[in-house]
């Protein structure tokens, strides 16, 4: 009962601090100060207190976007197990809901893009639908991968028996999943080198194109679904990546947050040291990502 | 009444349903009558099918015939029932549509034909369902096939039309050709044109391997699997939009239901048959969904996804036929439950976006998807049922399309845990596989509905579209409602597939509660009830926010450009181009792009398109080769009839003399 509560506190309050993590890593490269860890907390709150401009071409559709994202999003929260505790829903099965509710929440926020009129943002729709579709493989190899190891069907049991002593016995086939999961990872995010959060260049951007007409509480579910997706998937990274347990569960929260921390710190030093693809570039970049998986997958079948 | 006399009721009266039509003068109300006739016999034929799926009794009803095949029998199972259920809903669906959408003032001279041989399709499908007997297996595929011809040739005064229609009687004649050698074949295994019990015959047989393949051609032609799909595209596109609703959710499933029953009928069927109908699956979901993306014809583009959806429905097969070679009962049952659930699925999600874009073509003029746009803001109705339809057909939860996937994914990975070399390796790809088909479906009808609903008028036509009547909602409101009813409880449909799952392999015993054992069907629910509940409550968050706080009406942002016109609209090709260019090796799309060349370039088009490629690029040069060759032949082809009578002649004779 408190694992149910601790997950539910988590996915409720740390997501936005992975960004406030990532922002300070970056800033700290850069040579400047940078926001507080909390400024995302900041943004979101005050959006929810902020009014609205809705576009005179848009329909229930474009105010539905958001609601069914979040939604679809925080569902699928709820199916991930964090460290080394049982998800609050676990089913055989539920790998699946888990990668199709991102594919709803995608959806919505496409439709919701497209019902502006507007080009750029019909330019980030298309872009988004198909990297996410090149994508999409990839994350079922991983789960093939995960099923025969652990030889399990759901996520609770995939990723919390995924211990350590996997790397030890088929070490290559998880450094392969590794590197294509953290592919999959930064590209499903919207982080560089796929796409940049922070650019305010709208021929080049693809996830914050799309969310350009939005306003005030809509946007800021769009902040805080985007933070929550990060934390979503990153623990899913993590638990295959590094995989640590003690069997001491609150030990083991501590080792979670721990990671999650390290996690945004990884990506936040990627972020700076790394420049942004070319966009004909990133479907190559997740095919590549793809053959990783799909190579991991047969060193576990052989 | 037991479900037999129900079926065969509602056989009779679907079948007569159009002939009243025929000799009255006014119009509207043959019209009315028919329709009337065929909804009431739909109803007593879902009733039969839906009493059998409850029981879950086979009923074997014998026909005193005097043709010389041998005993004719007819016979109600739940594997038939489900395939009954398609048809008989789908029929009454698109019956009272066609009031709204092809009413008879405006088409004298086409309505009575229209409902007399939709009528006699839809009866012939269910006799076609009920059928034992080889023969008249055949003569109602044949009633089936020449009604729909008719059908779908009903603007003949269209030579696209025509074309499509000329094309549809090759193949489906083809597809005949070849089921007269599996029939015979069968004949030969069974000794009787009596259809076998089910796992009776032995498949490690070079007999039985001779009627896998017959069957899989002349099923698979009906049924649109890849590469024998040629027909398909351009008959849903050319058909009056509620034929085509027919003909995607239910004609082409008749191809999986004598592909499912012909399989039925064997026992120790070899792995290969198995990877052969998954790996065809595999290449018809992907290949139909690539296709589907580059199309702008909005009948098109839902065509080749019906293609698409018979993949999965074969992968789904295939599981179970894996399943039956390597002893697994788990993926039979899941495979084959999340198949036919499929075919349900399938049929009223499909129905729906085809009734709606019917809707759509009506109130616009139109096909072409890049014409349209803001569709949703005079059509909101349909808007929403096409996005019920579209939400559903890629998957997603909590829609019925999801579930069926959901079956096939953990019947998929159920294979995967276990042991066997070569079969694990094929499940093991196929799952990514889907998951491709899952996204790029994602794609395509993000395009489809975001062209053609939302934004703003692309064109002076699409400016004034109107809302459906009514009696054209009415159909599209019950076809979304079971889309969300089974989407969220799925659970009612576990008694009735494993009863249908048991008739098709009744060597493993399955019951509703082993299907809900190995796929947690009740978790489905719960979850679609959450991510309500979530939605709801972000909804309500959200709600509260707009009242409280100032809400005004902007522009949309377009960078400071001052002169934004709807024309600079992403449209579906600019939204499906980095996709048609990822999948070019297959689709070979024809691009038309201006040189620029001077810094200030003048007025240029630009146009793309991707044709059918596997009809342009194979079949056509093959068939035009055959044609040169075999222009000798071609002579006895002269088109008197009393000769073709004297060739039947000849033949009977040599075929008496060498009987003999």
């Amino acid at each position: 009962m408190t694992d149910i509560v601790v997950h539910l506190l988590l996915i409720i309050l740390m997501p936005p601090l992975l960004l406030g993590i990532i922002a300070r890593t970056k800033a700290v490269f850069a040579g400047r100060t940078g926001a507080p860890y909390l400024q995302p907390y900041y943004d979101i709150l005050r959006l929810l207190r902020k009014g609205s401009v809705f576009s005179g071409t848009t329909t229930w559709v474009f105010r539905a976007g958001p609601v069914v994202t979040l939604a679809a999003i925080a569902t699928a929260a709820l199916l991930i197990p964090l460290g080394n505790h049982p998800a609050p829903l676990a089913f055989t099965g539920d790998m699946i809901l888990f990668a199709y509710l991102f594919g709803l929440a995608r959806f919505f926020t496409m439709a919701a893009a497209l019902d502006t009129g507007s080009s750029f943002e019909g330019m980030g729709a298309a872009r988004e639908a198909t990297f996410s579709c090149l994508a999409e493989p990839t994350l079922f190899f991983a789960l093939v991968v995960l099923a025969r190891l652990t030889g399990s069907l759901s996520l609770t049991n995939m990723l919390t028996r995924a211990a350590a002593g996997n790397w030890l016995g088929t070490g290559a086939a998880m450094l392969l999943l590794t590197g294509g999961l953290f592919i999959i990872l930064l590209a499903e995010n919207c982080r560089i080198p796929f796409d940049d959060p922070n650019t305010h260049l709208e021929l080049t951007m693809v996830h914050e194109v799309m969310v350009l007409d939005h306003s005030g509480p809509a946007f800021g579910y769009i902040l805080y679904g985007a933070a929550l997706k990060l934390f979503v998937l990153g623990a899913f990274f993590i638990q295959v990546a590094l995989p640590f347990k003690t069997g001491v569960s609150p030990v083991d929260w501590v080792v979670f947050i721990g990671t999650m921390i390290l996690l945004a710190i990884v990506i936040g030093v990627v972020e700076s040291i790394m420049a942004r693809l070319k966009l004909i570039r990133i479907p190559q970049m997740l095919v590549a990502a793809t053959i990783l998986s799909a190579f991991a997958m047969l060193l576990m079948l052989r | 009444m037991t479900a037999g006399n129900l079926i065969i009721a509602a056989i009779l009266m679907t079948a007569l349903s159009g002939i009243p039509a025929l000799f009255l003068r006014n119009r509207t109300l043959g019209q009315n009558l028919a329709t009337a006739i065929l909804v009431l016999g739909s109803l007593i034929g879902l009733a039969g099918a839906i009493t059998t799926l409850g029981s879950g009794r086979t009923e074997i009803y014998g026909i005193a015939w005097s043709l010389p095949f041998g005993p004719c029998e007819i016979g109600v199972d739940p594997l038939g029932a489900i395939f009954l259920l398609v048809v008989f809903a789908i029929s009454g669906c698109c019956a009272v549509y066609a009031t709204g959408y092809w009413p008879a003032a405006d088409n004298p001279a086409t309505v009575h034909r229209i409902t007399f041989f939709f009528g006699l399709l839809t009866a012939a499908m269910a006799l076609l369902v009920t059928a034992r007997n080889g023969v008249l297996f055949l003569m109602a595929w044949e009633v089936m096939a020449l009604s729909c011809y008719f059908l779908l040739s009903t603007e003949d005064e269209k030579a696209d039309v025509r074309e499509a229609a000329t094309l549809y009687l090759i193949t489906t004649h083809l597809g005949t050709l070849s089921l007269f050698a599996m029939f015979s074949l069968l004949q030969g295994a069974a000794g009787s044109f009596l259809f076998p019990p089910a796992g009776s015959l032995n498949a490690a047989t070079p007999l039985a391997t001779g009627i896998f393949v017959t069957a899989l051609l002349g099923f698979g032609l009906k049924a649109g699997l890849m590469p024998l799909h040629i027909w398909l595209p351009s008959a849903h596109a050319n058909a009056p939009s509620h034929i085509s609703a027919f003909m995607s959710g239910v004609l082409i499933k008749m191809g999986i239901y004598g592909l499912v029953r012909s399989l039925s009928l064997f026992h120790n069927i070899p792995l290969w048959w198995g990877i052969t109908v998954l790996v065809i699956g595999i290449i018809s979901g992907v290949a139909g969904v690539a296709f589907a993306i580059g199309q702008h014809d909005l009948k098109r583009l839902l065509a080749y996804h019906s293609i698409e959806n018979i993949g999965i429905i074969a992968m789904g097969i295939g599981v179970a036929l894996i399943g039956q070679a390597v002893g697994n009962t788990i993926l039979i049952l899941l495979g084959m439950a999340g198949a036919l659930l499929h075919v349900l699925n399938h049929a009223t999600f499909k129905a729906l976006l085809f009734l709606a874009a019917g809707a759509v073509i009506h109130a616009t003029g139109t096909r072409e998807i890049d014409l349209m746009g803001g569709l949703a803001r005079r059509m909101p109705y349909t808007a929403a049922f096409f996005l019920v339809g579209a939400v559903a057909i890629c998957g997603l939860p909590p829609l019925n399309g999801f579930v069926s996937e959901f079956l096939i994914y953990v019947g998929l990975f159920s294979g995967i845990l276990g042991e066997g070399g070569t079969a694990v390796a094929f499940l093991a790809l196929s799952a990514p596989a889907l998951a491709l088909i899952g996204g790029l479906a994602v794609a395509c009808f993000i395009k489809v509905y975001g062209v053609a609903f939302l934004g703003v008028p692309r064109a002076e036509e699409a400016a004034h579209g109107h809302e459906a009547v009514r009696v054209m909602l009415a159909p599209m409101a019950l076809l979304a409602t079971i889309c969300m009813g089974i989407g969220i409880f799925p659970r009612m449909m576990a008694g009735p597939l494993a009863g249908a799952v048991h008739s098709w392999q009744p060597a493993v015993g399955m019951t509703g509660p082993a299907l809900t054992a190995a796929a947690p069907l009740g978790w489905i629910t719960i979850m679609g009830l959450v991510q309500i509940c979530l939605a709801g409550g972000v909804a309500a968050h959200f709600i509260g926010r707009l009242k409280a706080e100032p809400v005004s009406a902007g522009v949309t942002w377009g960078c400071g450009y001052l002169r934004p016109t709807p024309r600079m609209q992403y449209t579906a090709s600019s939204f499906a181009e980095l996709l048609v260019k990822t999948f070019a090796g297959i689709l070979h799309p024809h691009v038309t792009s201006p040189a620029m060349k001077e810094p200030l370039p003048g007025p240029a088009r630009f146009a793309s398109h991707v044709p059918e490629t596997m009809l342009e690029h194979v079949f056509m040069p093959v068939l035009r080769l055959a044609n040169d060759r075999l222009a000798q032949l071609r002579r006895l082809q002269h088109g008197q009839l009393h000769l073709y009578i004297l060739y039947t002649f000849v033949t009977l004779v040599v075929l008496l003399i060498w009987a003999y």
